[in-house]
This record gives structure tokens, sequence and C-alpha cells, in this order.
């Protein structure tokens, strides 16, 4: 169990890793996370998981490398086994026949909307994917999404792939070639999660988003992950964390998440500096 | 012989407040073998322990004592463990001074034997001497245990049941075990390493820990049916509270639970050594007056705060904190505000903590917990500048497992319902015990559940009856 079994680089800052874990992988589902620690030292940090294949018995977490935590899991290894994998954590997804659904993933979210895509599916919605970058070279999992939905559309800020602009274009669009929309979800940095509610709000789509507070133990255990939805306070791993897009205090979640940006460019440091000795 | 009484209890040597308050090692520094007899000699031998009535675990106190008396210490252990599974774990954290020490007969006097710094001595010496006493385990019973939760309870529980020669498995949701032991009592009160050798004493008598299982989520209750015969749930009240008043999001508010988890549990004093931050912050208020919001204070001093306060809303007579530790926070130098309420938060233009406005409190009739309910004083508003925040009001149990379950009856703070005298549960099979059961309570409260719990689990296993 926690045994890295497949690793793979999918652009120059993000991967894709492939956990042994039958408990985890035989209870995930869409929107849920892991708590996984890279080493004895590390921090507990929150990834989603992307996929799960239960017949193996594995889970798929993407990730960027961000800070000292996931560069640290960036240099594990296939074989090797992790000191700390705990999940499935967070309420799932609420997955029904909603009608047309669009998802947007951006940064690990192209990764993390995919667990929640494949049940959509299965729910026989008509499954609608934006997935969104800077430009071509950071769009990854083209075909994990092609194959699974009824439409896809990538999105680059330079134009470089697919639809050109923001992640509203990506709505319009669907819009355009769809009509109404019954649900969006949406996951990726909070900045794009918070435009696409300003986007759907006016429209009347309700719409979740994943938020990703800074957690520690991932089980209601100590608070620093409460967020402001619906003017009251919420604990994003366990009340979440997909919550109602129209709901979230931004502002709040945005000055929350950087609270340690000292810190984290301390360890982000030193750690820089060990690797020249 | 009439004996003669010395009213004078032997002092523990301690680390001095001016040191200990700039470093994490333990402050007591405990009974040499010399003060430790000289202690032990003033115990009557009382014919009638009443010291023995105010032991949850009713421990054979003068027994113990007469043992050390003699110099056998090895003796005083095992006296210890027939009723103990953590004596060097109680004789420091147990309130002594409300329960064996309180029943004592020389505390009339005003010098009632120091039972939990012998306690504490005893256990001491078996570990620095290593002669670890391995129990004997009776034959196998073919009958699997899982217990939740690696606490006090869990643990107690998990090497009771193992003794009887069922097969036992503990899961734990943290990457560590111990529960409180680890995550919330700091080093300088409880030491870790004895938390991990107790740990390591129910592993080398065969109990299986499964760390980072999270009973509710990785499996529920029902599911662990499909393997084990019976549960004992001693998942603690781990949910922490805020008070829900303007501006609680701020950075640098933290509630006691991440303060102490990131200290204590994350190695956060040992950043960047240990990757999980934790701020340095020069000026500390701790809301609350229990022994959580002790030690979250000192934790406070000792990462370097140059001010910290306890803002506590009734009187000093009123703090549940245990006395010892409310002093040893006096003598570093923490500051009470007493009779004092936070109003709300008020923070800088990026939402970091700035300043608490507090209303000064009077205490009025006694409420509902017997206490003198405090009530503000109209127009008393002040504000205390700081740089972080602390709160410490209270926990109850996590509602994972009872979400997840079906017929669990719980109670109005969410914890599990039980029959006290067996420890059952509403759900067949299910047994719980400790801070689950009662909300914040003690350590040797949690051991004293799950020994009950271990007796009603034992005969349920071997009869067959619920
Ligand atoms: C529910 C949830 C799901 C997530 N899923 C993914 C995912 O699938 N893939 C992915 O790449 N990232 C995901 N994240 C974000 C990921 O947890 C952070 O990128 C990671 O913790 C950064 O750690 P670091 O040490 O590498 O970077 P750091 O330098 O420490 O931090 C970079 C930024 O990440 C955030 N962060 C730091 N520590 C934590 C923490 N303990 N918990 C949460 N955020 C933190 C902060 O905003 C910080 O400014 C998710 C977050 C949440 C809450
Ligand atoms: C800061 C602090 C200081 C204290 N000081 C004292 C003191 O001086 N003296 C004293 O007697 N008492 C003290 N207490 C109280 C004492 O620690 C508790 O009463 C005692 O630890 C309760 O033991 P327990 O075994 O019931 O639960 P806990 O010690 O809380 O252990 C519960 C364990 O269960 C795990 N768990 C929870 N949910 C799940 C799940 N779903 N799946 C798997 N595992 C799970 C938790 O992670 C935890 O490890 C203090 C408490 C705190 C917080
Ligand atoms: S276990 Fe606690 S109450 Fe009992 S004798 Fe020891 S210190 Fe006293
Ligand atoms: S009551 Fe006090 S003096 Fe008497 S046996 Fe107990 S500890 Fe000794
Ligand atoms: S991460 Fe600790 S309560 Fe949510």
């Amino acid at each position: 169990m926690k045994e890295i079994v497949r690793m793979k680089k999918l652009i120059p800052n993000f991967n894709e890793m492939v956990i042994y874990h039958p408990y985890i992988a035989k209870k995930a589902r869409g929107g849920q996370f892991v708590i996984v620690r890279a080493d004895d030292t590390g921090e507990r940090i929150p990834l989603s998981i992307s996929d799960y294949n239960r017949e193996e018995g594995t889970i798929t977490i993407v990730f960027e490398e961000a800070g000292v935590s996931t560069r640290k899991l960036a240099m594990r290894k296939e074989g090797d086994v992790l000191p700390t994998v705990a999940g499935p954590l967070g309420t799932p997804s609420s997955i029904e026949k909603f009608g047309k659904v669009l998802l947007i993933g951006g940064c690990y979210g192209i990764g993390a909307i995919y667990s929640i895509e494949k049940e959509l599916k299965e729910m026989e919605n008509t499954v609608i994917v934006g997935i969104e970058a800077r430009s071509s070279a950071f769009l990854f999992w083209r075909e994990k999404h092609i194959n699974c939905a009824d439409a896809f559309y990538p999105l680059t800020r330079d134009g470089s792939e697919g639809l050109k602009g923001h992640v509203d274009a990506i709505i319009d669009r669907v819009i355009q070639d769809f009509g109404n929309i019954d649900r969006v979800f949406a996951i990726g940095c909070t900045l794009m999660m918070k435009k696409v509610a300003e986007k759907t709000k006016p429209l009347g789509i309700k719409t979740i988003v994943n938020l990703n507070p800074i957690m520690i133990d991932g089980t209601g255990m100590c608070g620093v992950c409460r967020v402001n939805v619906g003017g009251k306070m919420k604990f994003a791993c366990v009340d979440g964390p997909d919550f109602d897009a129209h709901e979230v205090d931004w502002d709040v979640l945005i000055m929350r998440k950087k609270a340690y940006v000292d810190e984290e460019m301390t360890s982000l440091m030193m750690m820089e500096c060990m690797k020249d000795f | 012989m009439p004996k003669e009484i010395k009213l004078e209890r032997v002092p523990m040597p301690k680390q001095s407040p001016e040191v200990r308050r700039k470093n994490f090692l333990e402050v007591a520094l405990g009974y040499t073998p010399e003060l430790a007899m000289e202690e032990a000699k003033r115990c009557l031998q009382c014919k009638k322990p009443l010291c023995v009535q105010g032991c949850p675990v009713e421990i054979n106190i003068p027994a113990f004592i007469k043992h050390i008396v003699e110099g056998d210490f090895d003796k005083a252990i095992r006296k210890l463990k027939e009723k103990n599974l953590l004596p060097a774990v109680c004789g420091r954290v147990c309130p002594q001074e409300e329960q064996c020490e309180k029943f004592c007969v020389l505390e009339k006097k005003g010098a009632p034997i120091a039972i939990g710094r012998l306690e504490r001595f005893s256990a001491d010496w078996e570990a620095k001497t290593g002669k670890l006493q391995i129990p004997e385990i009776s034959p196998p019973t073919g009958k699997k245990v899982a217990i939740v939760g690696s606490g006090p309870a869990g643990l107690t529980i998990a090497s009771d049941l193992i003794q009887f020669g069922h097969s036992v498995t503990v899961f734990e949701a943290l990457h560590a075990p111990g529960g409180v032991l680890t995550y919330g009592i700091p080093e300088f009160r409880l030491p870790k390493e004895i938390v991990y050798r107790e740990v390591d004493f129910i592993k080398k008598l065969g109990v299986n820990l499964m760390l980072d299982f999270v009973v509710g989520m990785t499996a529920t209750l029902d599911e662990l049916f499909e393997e084990f015969d019976a549960v004992f749930l001693g998942t603690g009240a781990g949910l922490p509270w805020f008070m829900e008043i303007e501006g609680e999001h701020y950075n640098g508010i933290y509630s006691a639970n991440e303060y102490l988890t990131r200290n204590n549990l994350m190695r956060g004093y040992e950043f960047p050594k240990s990757d999980t931050p934790i701020k340095r912050a020069k000026r500390v208020a701790v809301i609350g007056g229990g022994n959580v919001a002790m030690d979250s204070a000192r934790t406070a001093l000792r990462l370097g705060a140059e001010e910290v306060r306890i803002v506590y809303r009734r009187s000093r007579a009123e703090m549940p904190a245990r006395l010892e530790e409310i002093e040893n926070a006096e003598e570093e130098g923490v500051i009470f505000e007493f009779l004092t309420l936070p109003k709300r938060y008020i923070a800088d233009d990026f939402g970091w903590i700035k300043e608490i406005e507090c209303i000064r409190m009077r205490l009025g009739e006694p409420d509902a917990s017997g206490r003198r309910r405090p009530i503000p004083i109209e127009g008393s508003e002040f504000r205390i500048p700081v740089d972080a925040v602390v709160v410490s009001i209270g926990q109850s149990p996590n509602p994972l497992i009872p979400k997840t379950t079906k017929g669990l009856e719980t109670g109005k703070w969410g914890n599990i319902v039980v029959d006290p005298k067996t420890g059952k549960t509403s759900k067949k099979g299910v047994w719980a015990g400790g801070d689950v059961v009662r909300g914040g309570a003690t350590v040797i409260l949690a051991m004293g559940d799950a020994r009950i719990s271990a007796r009603s689990i034992h005969q349920y296993l071997v009869e067959g009856i619920w």
C-alpha cells in the first residue's frame, strides 16, 4: 500500500502519479482528495483524486510543482512507498442526471475534473469539457478527456491551441454551441474558479467549485481550511471541498491562501541551497 | 513505633522559568532515586488508603510506594502496571490535585503524598534501565477486534484485549499514533519519546497498527465488520469550536488544535528543518482558560513571543486548567486577562489580525455548571494589539463516523451515547470510550473507560451474547 506504481511527467512542471492503495481505490469518488506526505519531515498536503481504478486498486494524482512539498513528491520514484497517503477525504461531488454539464479544468484541475467527468458520463449526462492554460505546451490529458466527454474545448491564453482568451470564452462558446447549460463544475487555481463564478452567476447557471484552501489533517480537526460560504463558516475538508460557487466569499479564500507565503519562500530557498552541497 | 509525619512534599527539580520559556525541553525533570525514596517515606501506608478511591483506575497506591521506600523500583513499576498501562504519561498529566492526591489523608495537612511524581519516577526508571516486562498473553481466541483511534483509550484497550488472546488492529487517522498525547500536549509537558515508547510496547505485544486510515472514509464502520468481530471507538473530541464572531477568518487566528498540531505533530518549531511552517508571532492572545489554553500560551512563549495573554471570561477561581499548569504559565510570564470576552477581530489591509476588541465582564449568579455566570459590563470595550490569536474555547467529537454509520446514537454535542457500565453503544458489536463519549475529559478517564469496554468486549467474544 501507498506504493508509487507509475509516474509520468506531463508537462515540464506537472506530474502524474499512480499510487497503489486498494482501500482508497475502492471508495474514491469524484471531487474527493487524499492527504499526502512526500517524506518523513514532509507537510501534509491535499491532492485531488483525478482518477481511480477499482480493479487495479490504484488512484491517480496530478500535481503541479509549486513549492517544497510538491517538488519533493516529484523527486520520488516508481516503486517508492510514500509515508502518508490518507483518504479518500471530503464529501464526494453530488452527481445526478443534470442534462448538459460543462466541466472546466485549469492547472491541476485539468486532471482533477476527470473523476467527476467519468461519473457524470456514467449517469448519462451530456458532458462538455473545457480545459485552459497559458499556451498549448501546458495542456495535457487531451486524449483522456476526448475519449470520455461528448465535446471537448481546449483554450489557451495566447491562442496557440483551441479557443483564445480567458475562461469566459469557453462558457460563451459552449452556450453558443449547446444553447442552455444545466450545471457547471470548475476546478483549478482560485482566480480561475472565481472568474467562472462571476461569469455564470448573471447567467443563472448553478456552478460548483472544488475549493483549495490550506489544509493539515483533512478530517475536520484543525479548522485551518475554514471558508465563508453563504455567510457561514465551513470546513472545506469535510463540508466540501465542493461548494456553490455563487455563495463563496472569494476574497477571504484568496487572503487565507497567502498566509504562509514568506515561509514557503524560505522553505524553497533552503531546498535550493541544499542541492548545491 | 510512632512515626514522625513530615509535612513538606519533596520538591521535584524543574528547569527555571527564565530558561525553560525559551526551549521545548521538558519543564519538570523528575525525582532522583534518593528524592523519590525520601518522598515515598512520608506515606503513612494507611490501612484504608483513601488515595485509592481518587484514582479512576484504582492503582494500589500504598503498595507501589512501599516498593519505592524499599528501593525496589522494578516491583514498584510492576505494581503500577497491573492497573495502568501508561504510568509515565499519567504521572505527568493526571490532575492529581483533583484525584488521588486530593483524597490522601495528608491533604488536609496541606502536604499530600506526591503520588504522581512517584508514579512518573517509577515509569522513567523502568525506561532508563530498559528492563521492560512483556506480560503473558493468553492463547489465541481467533477473534478479531478493531480499535479506532490510538489515543490513551485506544492504546489501553488494545493492550488489554491482546492479552486476553484476541487479535487486535488499531486504526489511526493521522500519520502518528498517540492521539492528543502526540498532537496536542506539547513536548515540554510530555516528551513524545514517552508516547512512542508506549506505542512500541503495544506493538511488541503483537498489536497491528494501521496509520493514515480514516474510519468512515477509508472504510466505513460497517465495512470493518466484514473482517472484525467487535469494534471500539476511541476517536476523541477533535472538532475545534470557534466563537463565530466578526473577523474570525483573518490570518493569524488559529484554533488551538491547529496551533498545537502544527507545532507538536508537524514539528513546526523546527521549521524549516521540518516542512510545516508556524508563525513566530510577537504578541499572542489565547482565548480560554483550560489546559489547552495553557499549553497554547506556553507554546507561543517558546516560539519567541514577547507578550502572551490568556483572555478568559470568568475569574481565576473558575479556570478549568490544572493549578500546576496555571502556576507554570504565570512563572513563565504569561499575562492573564480575567473577566474579559473578545467581541470582534480587527485586521490590517492584508487581512492579518491586528487587534482584538474585548469587553470586560463581572460575575453574576451561578449558572447550570454551578460557576458564576459572566455578564458584560456595558461600555467597557477596549482593544488588545496582537499578531496572533489562538482560540481555545473547547471541542467536541468529530461527526465523521456517526455521519457515515447507521444506528449509532449520539447526544447533544455529537458525543456517542454508551451504557457506562459496559461501554456498549446503541449499535451491536460497537463499544466506545474516552473523549468521544465524555467530550474533552482526561487521559486517565479515557483509560478507565477503555478498561471497562475491554472486559465487556472480552465477555461478548467468549459468550457471543450482546
Ligand atoms: C482539496 C484540494 C485539492 C487539491 N488538489 C490538487 C491537485 O490535484 N494537484 C495540485 O497540484 N494541487 C492541488 N491542490 C493544491 C496543493 O495542495 C498545493 O499546491 C500544495 O499544498 C502546495 O505545497 P508546496 O509545498 O509544494 O507549495 P508551497 O510553496 O508550500 O505553497 C504554494 C501554494 O499552495 C498553497 N498551499 C500551501 N500549503 C498548502 C497546504 N498544506 N494545503 C493546501 N494548499 C497549500 C498555498 O496557497 C501556497 O501559496 C489542492 C488543494 C486542495 C485544498
Ligand atoms: C492540549 C491538550 C492538553 C491536555 N492536557 C491534559 C492533561 O494535562 N491531563 C489530562 O488528563 N488530560 C489532558 N487533556 C485531555 C486528554 O488529552 C484527553 O482527554 C485524552 O487524550 C482523550 O483520549 P482518547 O483516547 O479518548 O482520545 P484522543 O487522545 O483524542 O485520541 C483519539 C484518536 O483517534 C483518532 N481518530 C479520530 N477519528 C478517527 C477516525 N475516523 N478514524 C481513525 N482514527 C480517528 C484521532 O486522530 C486521535 O489520534 C488535554 C487535551 C489537550 C487537547
Ligand atoms: S493514574 Fe493518575 S489518579 Fe491514578 S494514581 Fe496515578 S496519577 Fe493518581
Ligand atoms: S492516603 Fe496518602 S498517606 Fe495514606 S496510603 Fe494513600 S498516599 Fe499514603
Ligand atoms: S484541514 Fe484541518 S479541519 Fe480541514
